[in-house]
């Protein structure tokens, strides 16, 4: 083997530039590709963790038809406290889960006194909705971050609406709701804190505590508009998701119909589809790369057999086996994979230190100032690093096979 | 028992629709540890022959035998396991590896011949290498690369390599056409010696003069038939 390797080696330094553009490609291609997947796969995860952990949580159970109709934030689709029992039932027995926050979403109008808008509130249960959503306390830009993320007449307004009316961190402002029956109920409440506004839905709510959220909505009993779950493994949430989807299954109404159904954060978020459009490039650049390393390794392969034909002829000759001729010309096909994918790794991982130390800024939607900070995972490079070397030997493989069945007669007559 | 023997062989070739005889029923046989010569114009079939002797080709018809194996019956991948533990070839380009050292190219067919099985342990293949360099005058130039070294020292280097894994026979197709005359000439006296030497039968196509003056018989072929029985010196 050794010498297969060796041979390959000195036959590839024999074309010094050839081989040196071929690499140059397969590096250009690798360091393109990881690049791409460190900083596109980033911000995705970025993006992903920020809609999942600061608002959406990573999957969430409402009644059926709730999320249809979820921009009028319909308070006659609530759970009512036997189904919210159920669900929590469902979601104590799955192991999958690490926690769960109940919450009571409503539209009303917001009055500092001065002036009057909307706003989309949620009322939630501070303890359990920081479990589930640990990011959001960290969205708080001015007020205090420490403590419990609210308290019963306090309200958290989102940053637009804060700037819009002119409201500080400690200002007495109203909120006015309309109940189910159709009556209007007003509360007022001390202004707790300013959130700073993300993408994707939920991001521009305000939040006050869940028993205020009852009073103020004039609720009997402790409905629920939705319960946003939190995951222990998030790379499993398609298997998890389905597994409660399936524990719900059987809470129905009297006619025997479902009456709760289980959507995950993609489902909800239209950064999905930003997400599903990463992922289609990524496979994109990695078919680009797939096709620069064939072509270029093939064509490379082709004139290496095409110019040595006297000397397989010799080889051939003087007792080499067919096999080893094959392993011969494979051996170049899987060195020049191998240098390109070590170096091509190593330029690549340079780069994306390179990046971190930079740490370049960027803006997305409503968010300034994002910090490009791309990583990448070790599978990913494996992955990346074995597809190029089995296609540089793919790609070999047919020149190889071509050298491997030449009549050696023919091949010591070729000029 | 002669070392190649052939009986009523024939090689016809297929050219479009056209079958072109090469050999046309030739009789012959080579003793061991002698010294031939194939002669006879281009086209006459020498090549053809010596690609069948060599087992780089299968007759259409007839046998030939060499050392006691019909060559017929060899497929690709024996027939290369043959040729490495019985044949040596000398090219008229020489076709040394351009990649390997002069060492290394004496030493390939002992790595080859080691791949199936026979035992060429490192020690005792350097040591042959070497026996071999020397016996041809090149044991000075084994790490030079054969693009470092002159036509005439190429073919010593060719002969070694013909030699190395101690063939029976060793087959040479035009091996001085390359070369001037004084170099050719000590060419020959070269495999003269390692006949002496190793007890190898040394088989020649030619066209050359000198080496139908060296060889102890000669067979002249025209249009595929020997125009002798193989004459004697």
């Amino acid at each position: 083997m050794f010498d297969v390797i060796s041979i390959a080696s000195r036959n590839l330094l024999r074309y010094r530039r050839r081989t040196m553009l071929t690499l140059l490609l397969i590096v250009i291609g690798m360091v393109a590709v990881l690049l791409f997947i460190a900083v596109a796969g980033s911000f995705r995860s970025m993006m992903v963790g920020q809609i999942t952990d600061s608002v959406l949580g990573h999957l969430q159970v409402h009644r059926k038809g709730y999320v249809a109709s979820i921009d009028n934030l319909p308070l006659n689709l609530n759970l009512k406290p036997p189904m919210v029992a159920k669900v929590e039932d469902a979601l104590k027995a799955n192991p999958a889960v690490e926690t769960w926050s109940p919450r009571v979403k409503f539209g009303g109008m917001f009055s500092n006194f001065a002036e009057t808008t909307s706003i989309r509130v949620n009322g939630i249960d501070p303890a359990r909705e920081a479990a589930t959503t640990p990011l959001l306390p960290g969205r708080m830009i001015e007020g205090e971050k420490a403590g419990a993320l609210i308290g019963r007449g306090q309200i958290v307004i989102p940053q637009l609406l804060a700037r819009g009316m002119k409201t500080k961190v400690g200002d007495t402002v109203v909120v006015v709701a309309t109940n189910r029956d159709g009556s209007v109920n007003g509360k007022t409440f001390v202004v707790r804190g300013i959130l700073e506004s993300v993408t994707g839905p939920g991001g521009r709510d305000g939040y006050v505590h869940i028993d205020d959220a009852r009073e103020l909505l004039r609720m009997n009993e402790a409905e629920v508009s939705e319960i946003a779950v939190r995951l222990k493994d998030f790379s499993r949430l398609d298997r998890s998701a389905g597994q409660i989807k399936a524990a719900l299954e059987g809470v129905s109404n009297k006619e025997g119909k479902p009456v709760l159904e289980t959507h995950t954060w993609a489902d909800l978020s239209p950064f999905a589809n930003l997400a599903k459009m990463i992922d289609l490039m990524t496979l994109f650049i990695k078919v680009v790369l797939v096709s620069i390393v064939l072509v270029s390794v093939m064509n490379v392969m082709i004139m290496a057999v095409f110019e040595r034909i006297r000397e397989i002829g010799t080889i051939a000759a003087i007792g080499t086996p067919p096999s080893r001729i094959l392993s011969l010309f494979l051996a170049e096909g899987l060195m020049l994979g191998l240098v390109g994918t070590v170096a091509g790794t190593l330029l690549s991982l340079v780069a994306i230190f390179g990046i971190n130390l930079w740490s370049p800024t960027f803006n997305f939607g409503m968010q300034q100032n994002l910090v490009m900070a791309p990583t990448i995972a070790g599978g990913d490079v494996l992955t990346i690093a074995a597809l190029v070397v089995v296609v540089a030997v793919v790609a070999s493989l047919q020149p190889a096979w071509k050298a491997s069945r030449m009549d050696p007669i023919s091949a010591l007559r070729h000029v | 028992m002669s070392l190649v023997t052939a009986t009523r062989l024939t090689k016809t070739y297929r050219v479009g629709d056209i079958d072109v005889p090469a050999i046309k029923g030739i009789d012959f046989a080579i003793e061991a540890s002698s010294f031939v010569a194939f002669v006879g114009p281009s086209g006459s079939g020498k090549s053809t022959l010596l690609n069948m002797l060599g087992c780089l080709d299968h007759p259409s018809g007839g046998t030939l035998k060499v050392l006691d194996t019909d060559i017929a019956t060899l497929d690709r991948r024996a027939a290369a396991r043959f040729r490495g533990e019985h044949i040596g070839f000398v090219f008229q380009d020489f076709n040394l590896i351009p990649v390997l050292t002069v060492f290394e190219n004496v030493e390939y067919p002992l790595r080859m011949v080691q791949l199936s099985g026979n035992k060429w342990p490192a020690a005792k293949r350097k040591e042959q290498v070497l026996r071999m360099l020397d016996a041809v005058g090149m044991a000075d130039q084994a790490d030079k690369r054969p693009d470092q070294i002159s036509g005439g020292q190429k073919q010593r280097v060719a002969v070694a390599r013909a030699l190395v894994s101690q063939p029976k026979l060793v087959l040479a197709d035009e091996p001085t056409a390359n070369l001037d005359h004084d170099t050719a000439y000590r060419i020959l006296e070269l495999m003269k010696k390692m006949r002496d030497e190793f007890g190898t039968t040394f088989i020649f196509s030619t066209h050359d003069p000198k080496i139908m003056g060296e060889a102890e018989t000669t067979f002249t072929l025209e249009d595929g038939r020997l125009q002798n029985g193989g004459s004697h010196v």
